[in-house]
């Protein structure tokens, strides 16, 4: 009888499963994979370093530019740690606002996350509706921040600025008919907020379209259920956080345990999963979407009553109004030596972590009294949980495979920084 | 914060030769590079502590540090706990001893997720994990030469590829750009801007 040994498998890093550049050399042994070790940094950028050589302000962007699906979120963890070390006081408006938009780009990560992990395992469709819903989010981030996705909205001490009292239109051109102009435009009439109450009320009925697509699916449950199991010690053990600590059954949210801005005022529940498997981090997501609706919805009541400044009057810190500098000698000066030298931390290191999408992102920053950085260190959840890979594959399929890769959520952009 | 103070003098007694510290309702607990294994192994399974989640493995290059309070250490590892059960942080961090050759002893025996946190403190500053399973550089290129985290590490980096007609295959070469810097580092003096 010939002698039948595990072979070596390449598979990426280009390859539409891998979502993004991964590359992993598989150990098979038939179709049942043995040892899974990933090569990563394929997308290394080195944006700790690049933070050491720029001033605060102008690594916000670059936060943006980590986990790309989950822009908002990046920068808030940033500027939390900054705020943190400055003892700068965030104006309740603003801290609704990011709540808003944290909420905001929670829908975005996890519609970009269900409509991809959905085709990886087979589900076309799901894909296109997901992706019609993105583009309504996207356009109150283009509201408020003029850039649909990378938005360097959030700065050190507020917002950049207020949410915009018109909802921008779309106009008749020479490819569109005068009358899908004005049916694109009925929901555009009013403000930002109302745009966004609209969908907070339309979106539920498309969460229930996913589901009705995928939930009680044979297809989907065959694929997912009881596939990368992993028990809530285990989880713990790994450094899993967000959706793959909560699909194990540990319920464990900083929105809830360590709340930062506004989230103890808020009404919501933690979903958590029971089997700790794909098809309970599915569903965990799912509901997460449900709750992040109800935030928004609160935070858009409240937006509307509640008038006020959207960035800190500390003007060492915070740019003053653009009308005070034509006139007043002292804001120009402000303005002058924020956006060339920056301003100055104060000595010490700070941990800041928001709950991400994704887990727990974190930004761990070391000062030395100057206007940059000393060190930066960012803490990406999805790093963790690619750690992992290995462990949760092991003795599955390689079609197993890809759906543990799609439930493990993974953008590239944030764990190789 | 009463719960910060009981840490604290939790810490205190159980590590009297470490030093703890708080600062932005924050805790950081200095230890030497050779004890930090029994060190973790102690917050992780003690009943005053129980930090059973690693969170973060960072690695610190302090050689262009300001007036280096670290006893002239250039290298440190700071870990960043997290207790699950007492909703606490802890930050852990380890000077080591030599410059030249950084050792420290590895922490996956404690935390398994240390594994890929430890290949990437190897990786971007050189600090060499003694007993790691498998420490391989992470994030760099295949054969990258260098630690491109350290703090003489050049930011433009030290080779730029490029596909070479002639060799008809991509080959690295010394970078042609310029390192450029429009914004200086400054660091204020003791009291600057309290005037």
């Amino acid at each position: 009888m010939a002698e039948i040994k595990n072979y070596t498998m390449n598979f990426g890093p280009q390859h539409p499963a891998a979502h993004g550049v991964l590359r992993l050399v598989l150990e098979l042994d038939g179709e049942v994979i043995q040892r899974a070790d990933p090569h990563i940094g394929l997308l290394h950028r080195a944006t700790e370093k690049l933070a050491e050589n720029r001033t605060y302000i102008q690594s916000v962007p670059y936060m943006d530019r980590l986990d790309y699906v989950s822009m908002m979120m990046n920068e808030h963890a940033y500027v939390m740690a900054i705020e943190k070390m400055l003892n700068l006081k965030v104006p309740i408006r603003a801290q609704y606002i990011r709540v808003l938009f944290d909420e905001i780009t929670r829908l975005l990560n996890h519609l970009l996350w269900l409509g991809c992990h959905a085709l990886d395992v087979g589900a076309m469709s799901v894909f296109l509706y997901t992706f019609r819903e993105r583009e309504d989010l996207f356009d109150c981030y283009e509201a408020v921040s003029g850039a649909r996705m990378h938005a360097a909205y959030y700065r050190p001490g507020g917002v950049y600025r207020d949410l915009p009292d018109h909802m921008p239109q779309y106009q008749n051109s020479r490819f569109t008919r005068p009358s899908e102009t004005h049916r694109l435009n009925e929901n555009r009439q009013g403000s930002l907020l109302d745009f966004i109450e609209d969908f907070a009320t339309r979106f539920p009925g498309y969460i229930d379209e996913y589901e009705t697509l995928l939930t009680d699916n044979r297809i989907w449950k065959q694929r997912t259920v009881g596939i990368g199991v992993v028990s809530p010690e285990r989880a713990i053990e790994l450094g899993f956080t967000g959706p793959m600590l909560r699909g194990s059954g540990i319920e464990w949210d900083l929105r809830k345990k360590q709340p930062y801005e506004v989230y103890d005022k808020l009404d919501f529940d933690i979903p958590v999963g029971v089997e700790g498997d794909c098809y309970d981090r599915y569903l965990v997501r799912i509901e997460e979407m449900r709750q992040s609706v109800q935030l928004i919805n609160q935070c858009t009541k409240w937006l509307r009553d509640n008038p006020g400044p959207v960035i800190s009057d500390n003007q060492k810190f915070a740019p003053p109004k653009r009308t005070d500098m034509k006139e007043d000698m002292e804001s120009m000066i402000h303005h002058f030596k924020l956006f060339t030298e920056g301003f100055h931390l104060p000595k010490g290191e700070a941990y800041a972590a928001v709950e991400h999408p994704k887990g727990e992102f974190g930004i761990y920053m070391v000062s030395d009294g100057a206007n940059k950085p000393y060190r930066l260190k960012i803490r990406a959840p999805g790093f963790a949980h690619l750690a992992s890979l290995d462990e949760m594959t092991k003795g599955h399929m390689i079609s197993d495979l890809v759906a543990i890769i799609g439930t493990q959520d993974i953008v590239f952009g944030e764990i190789d920084r | 914060m009463s719960d910060l103070n009981k840490l604290i003098s939790n810490l205190k007694s159980t590590f009297p030769q470490a030093t703890v510290n708080k600062k932005f309702d924050e805790v950081t607990l200095s230890v030497h590079g050779n004890a930090v294994i029994k060190i973790l192994k102690k917050l992780k399974t003690g009943s005053h502590f129980k930090f059973i989640q690693l969170i973060d493995i960072a690695a610190v290059d302090y050689s262009q540090y300001p007036q280096n309070p670290f006893d002239e250490s250039r290298y440190a590892v700071v870990y960043h706990l997290l207790s699950l059960k007492n909703n606490q942080r802890l930050r852990v961090r380890a000077f080591i001893e030599d410059n030249h050759f950084p050792v420290i002893e590895t922490a996956t025996t404690i935390y398994a997720n240390a594994d890929w946190y430890e290949r990437e403190a190897f990786d971007l500053f050189g600090v060499m994990f003694l007993n790691h399973p498998d420490l391989r550089r992470i994030l760099t290129d295949y054969g990258f030469i260098g630690h491109p985290f350290r703090k003489d590490f050049p930011m433009i980096g030290n080779v730029e590829m490029r596909y070479d007609p002639e060799q008809k295959r991509v080959i690295y070469q010394p970078v042609t750009i310029e390192a450029r810097n429009n914004v200086p580092r400054v660091i204020d003096e003791e009291g600057f801007r309290n005037g």
